[in-house]
């Protein structure tokens, strides 16, 4: 028998752990000498006090759905892939080759081509260490994190060269043609009188990325390759009993789990900067892992965790902004986040445990009193 | 008259809203070997952790030799002269055994004067109980055998005078349990205090002066040995009656279902497991293979079932199957008639943690009536494991309980369930009974029988001699990856087939027990004989 019920676990432990870290964060923000409540205040405020805010908010959050689907998935099949940035690179690259080299009539084409692009070049470059765990026993971990840096370097060879226009001075693509910008926020929500998430990156993404949370908890819960996947994730051994291939679970959960982390691309390089620079993916690719261990690798935890650090980054610029509190603290309290929902998950359900199993041993006794009368 | 050596008064204990132990009471004289015998979660391990310390009992007294004492740790156990013998033992690998021994008893601040004390009582020891080991070598090179005997002589060398095993055989060679009961007999003819906990009925009969019975967290009876049976503790442990013998008809064999020729396994590590191995099984008989772990009954399993490749000739119906390619898999198996209930259920059978609706479907999950459309049919999944739970009785009927959750034996009938109701053509069976409790072995024995009377044909592997001469229809002995021979159950006896397990050829005749004994602790280990 669980020793909790299942709300508990599910909710009131990353409630419990996130307000732990936001004590201590204001511990931090105390010795700095500013006002904490001030900087909370700021903080909601930026975020998600105007639809200005959530346009930023939901932006980030849309990366952060994507990379943290692509650790979660992996995560399930038990493989760590922490090499999520580097195939957000290459999805960049894939979206920018899309863009560029493809007359697109219309906006929602050039986004079903871009998605593809982005999801192949992703899943491209999570196969080959896919590959090498699966045949030769290389473990993914070290091979998917030296790919980050192949990525970093290919990217950073192609925006100097061949993808550079001529003429210019800056190591990025040219501007993507017009009928490839996609529709942002303020396109979608603003009406005649009123002007909404005015100048905010977030765009119809977001719902791209809301489908593909649906996606992934169908495809694991609810399809026999999910079943495999989970099951290999769990036991090797039984999945070997049982007829279920190794090589084969570990090369199609890798790709989908590359093409799920390329399909930020989408976002970022397609969506907000309508060309690609360097150093598009600005770390995203790391935050997913934190997502996905706070979201508990299900879908609809990792579309809250990634709201969470939506709101995180949003309001640390913020904060950045209008204090003099640092750039870096936001680092600490996205880093005390992770530490308290991931690390330190054991401290917080210990005691929550053994309140949980005093209360309905108490309850059990109460209830065998009044049977007894 | 004297007073008992440890006496419990109404001890009690729940674990949340698991009453473990229920107002339990026995008393133990000294100098004899008191047996606790239970089923598996009867609460006969929480007692004697209770009476270790390492749980606080809810109510109830101890007393040693008379006098009440408070047990609230292992320090306090150790003192009032109680040593335990853990079913996995707490050693250091890396130690020696003479360090082992000293480890947390040592006199000082100093080492070497401990060891020097240490060594010489073990001598000591080793003379009066037989309880050789070699005190230099560290824990990690030597057998299971050994690291038991330094368990005990941890106990003694802080002075126990109450010993209590648990379980002490489950991992040893029937040699080496005999060898245990020597020391056990020794030590109490010492006027040491023995309580053995197992679920073995024979070692009770066997070795027991007294023996209690728990079942499900109560003590149901205290009897002399000498004035019970196997029968009538089993009936205790289960409460109700309980076949031991299995009950079965002649076999009427029809047509060679699985024919193996020439069969060769080379494992990962380039050993050579299974050398040329032949046998054919028959619809509806039980071929039951007898050898000692390790001498490549697991390869042979796992070749047929499909994830071990190997080389020959393997016709299932007369047509071959595939060993190395593409249709070497599980699936391509189970495609061909052959059910396999594998040797470990926890790491091969089941997915511990997917819930028994899910694990009703493992090995199986793409078969169509489990499907609609793109996705898994859940319902359908659920109710054929509320059926097969029904069908084989499956404690508790939950379908959405975690596999882990489950006892042993429940475990197992799950995966029986779902291997025997498929109807196969031949079903691989290995170590069907292994930590089930008496109860469900019957059952178990029961199906495999009846699957047998419907004209199946069933590869049975087990290290349990008892229930291979039990269930078989023909034996065949594995020895070093050969079949040493093949026997009538009706007439042969466990010193021939002991005399095939250990590689011996001969007239049985020639040889003694001892000799068989002594080669059949090496059988399997990979040690030189």
């Amino acid at each position: 028998m669980d020793a909790m019920p299942k709300w508990a676990d599910v909710v009131l432990i990353p409630v419990i752990s996130l307000v732990l870290a936001a004590l201590l964060s204001a511990l931090v923000i105390l010795a700095i000498g500013e006002n904490p409540w001030e900087a909370l205040k700021l903080m909601v405020d930026g975020a998600i006090g105007s639809t200005y805010g959530w346009g930023y908010t939901l932006y980030y959050a849309t990366n952060f759905i994507f990379t943290g689907l692509a650790v979660a998935i992996a995560f399930h099949a038990r493989m760590f892939n922490i090499g999520g940035e580097g195939q957000a690179v290459l999805g960049g690259l894939g979206v920018a080759l899309v863009c560029l080299y493809i007359p697109w009539p219309h906006w929602s084409l050039a986004l079903l081509g871009g998605t593809l692009g982005a999801a192949l070049f992703g899943a491209a470059w999570a196969v080959i260490p896919a590959y090498l765990q699966a045949k030769r026993g290389s473990h993914i971990v070290i091979t998917t994190i030296m790919f980050n840096f192949i990525a970093a370097a290919l990217l950073n060879y192609l925006l100097v060269g061949a993808l550079k226009p001529a003429g210019s001075m800056e190591p990025s693509t040219g501007k993507f043609p017009e009928p490839t910008h996609l529709p942002s926020f303020q396109d979608m929500f603003s009406t005649a009188d009123t002007v909404m998430f005015r100048g905010a990156p977030a765009n119809i993404t977001f719902f791209v990325a809301i489908a593909a949370c649906i996606a992934v908890w169908a495809l694991i819960w609810r399809t026999r390759l999910g079943y495999e996947i989970r099951a290999f994730g769990h036991s090797e051994s039984a999945a070997k009993y049982a007829g279920i291939s190794p090589t084969k679970i570990i090369m199609i959960s890798m790709t989908i789990s590359g093409a799920l982390a390329g399909m930020m691309a989408i976002n970022n390089v397609m969506g907000e900067a309508e060309r690609l620079v360097l150093n598009a993916v600005e770390g995203a690719g790391f935050i997913g892992i934190a997502v996905a261990l706070m979201g508990r690798s299900h879908p609809f935890g990792v579309f809250l965790a990634a709201i969470l650090f939506g709101f995180l980054y949003q309001g640390g610029a913020e904060l950045a902004l209008w204090t003099s509190i640092p750039r870096e603290l936001i680092v600490v309290i996205q880093a005390l986040v992770i530490l308290f929902t991931g690390a330190l998950d054991n401290m917080v359900r210990m005691p929550l445990e053994s309140f949980f199993l005093s209360r309905r041993r108490a309850a059990q006794r109460k209830s065998k009193l009044t049977a007894a009368e | 008259m004297t007073a008992p050596a440890i006496e419990l008064k109404g001890i009690s204990k729940a674990f949340g809203p698991v009453q473990a132990n229920k107002d339990i009471s026995i008393r133990v004289m000294p100098g004899t070997i008191h047996g606790i015998i239970g089923e598996n979660g009867a609460g006969k391990s929480t007692l004697m952790s209770i009476l270790y310390g390492f749980y606080k009992a809810d109510a109830g007294e101890i007393f040693i030799s008379g006098k009440k004492v408070e047990i609230r740790d292992s320090q306090a156990a150790i003192a009032a002269g109680i040593g335990m013998v853990f079913q996995h033992f707490k050693l250091v690998e890396t130690f020696t055994v003479l360090e082992n021994i000293v480890l947390g008893a040592e006199d000082s601040g100093l080492l070497r004067p401990s060891l020097a004390r240490a060594r010489r009582e073990l001598k000591a020891l080793a003379d009066e109980y037989e309880l050789n080991v070699e005190p230099d070598a560290l824990v990690q090179d030597i057998g299971v055998g050994m690291q038991q005997r330094v368990e005990i002589l941890k106990a003694l060398y802080r002075k126990a005078d109450i010993l209590i095993l648990d379980e002490p055989t489950g991992v040893l060679t029937p040699a080496e349990a005999d060898h245990l009961f020597r020391i056990l007999e020794n030590l109490r003819r010492e006027g040491k205090t023995i309580i053995l906990i197992t679920h073995k009925l024979r070692e009770i009969m066997e070795t027991t002066d007294t023996v209690s019975v728990m079942r499900r967290g109560q003590m149901t009876a205290t009897v002399k040995t000498s004035e019970t049976s196997p029968q009538e503790l089993a009936e205790l442990m289960v409460g109700r009656k309980v076949l031991l013998q299995v009950d079965k008809t002649p076999s009427v064999p029809g047509a060679v279902i699985l024919d193996v020729q020439n069969l060769n396994v080379t494992d990962d590590k380039g050993v050579h497991r299974l050398k040329g191995i032949n046998l054919q099984v028959r619809a509806g008989e039980i071929l039951g293979i007898a050898g000692v772990a390790g001498n490549g009954q697991s390869e042979l399993l796992e070749v047929l079932g499909g994830y071990e490749k190997g080389t020959g000739t393997i016709l299932m119906n007369g047509t071959p199957i595939d060993l190395t390619g593409t249709k070497s898999d599980g699936q391509s198996r189970r495609a061909r008639g052959i059910a396999h209930v594998p040797e470990d259920r926890q790491r091969e059978g089941l997915i511990m943690d997917y819930a028994a609706w899910e694990n009703i479907a493992f090995g199986y999950h793409l078969d169509d009536k489990f499907r609609t459309g793109p996705f898994m049919n859940h319902a359908a999944m659920l109710q054929d494991t509320e059926e097969k739970m029904a069908r084989f009785d499956v404690r508790p009927p939950d379908p959405k309980l975690a596999a882990k959750n489950f006892s042993g034996g429940n475990q197992q009938k799950i995966v029986l369930a779902r291997e025997i109701e498929r109807n196969p053509d031949l079903l691989l069976i290995g170590q069907p009974t292994r930590g089930v409790d008496i109860g469900a072995i019957e059952f178990i024995h029961q199906q495999i029988v009846a699957l047998r009377d419907q004209g199946k044909a069933i590869l049975l592997v087990s290290v349990e001699l008892e229930e291979i001469l039990a269930l078989s229809d023909r034996i065949a002995v594995m020895f070093d990856g050969h079949i040493m021979g093949e026997r009538d159950p009706a007439k042969t006896d466990e010193k021939e087939l002991g005399m095939l397990m250990a590689g011996m050829t001969g007239d049985p005749a020639d040889v003694t027990v001892a000799q068989i004994e002594e080669r059949l602790a090496y059988a399997g280990t990979g040690e030189k004989v």
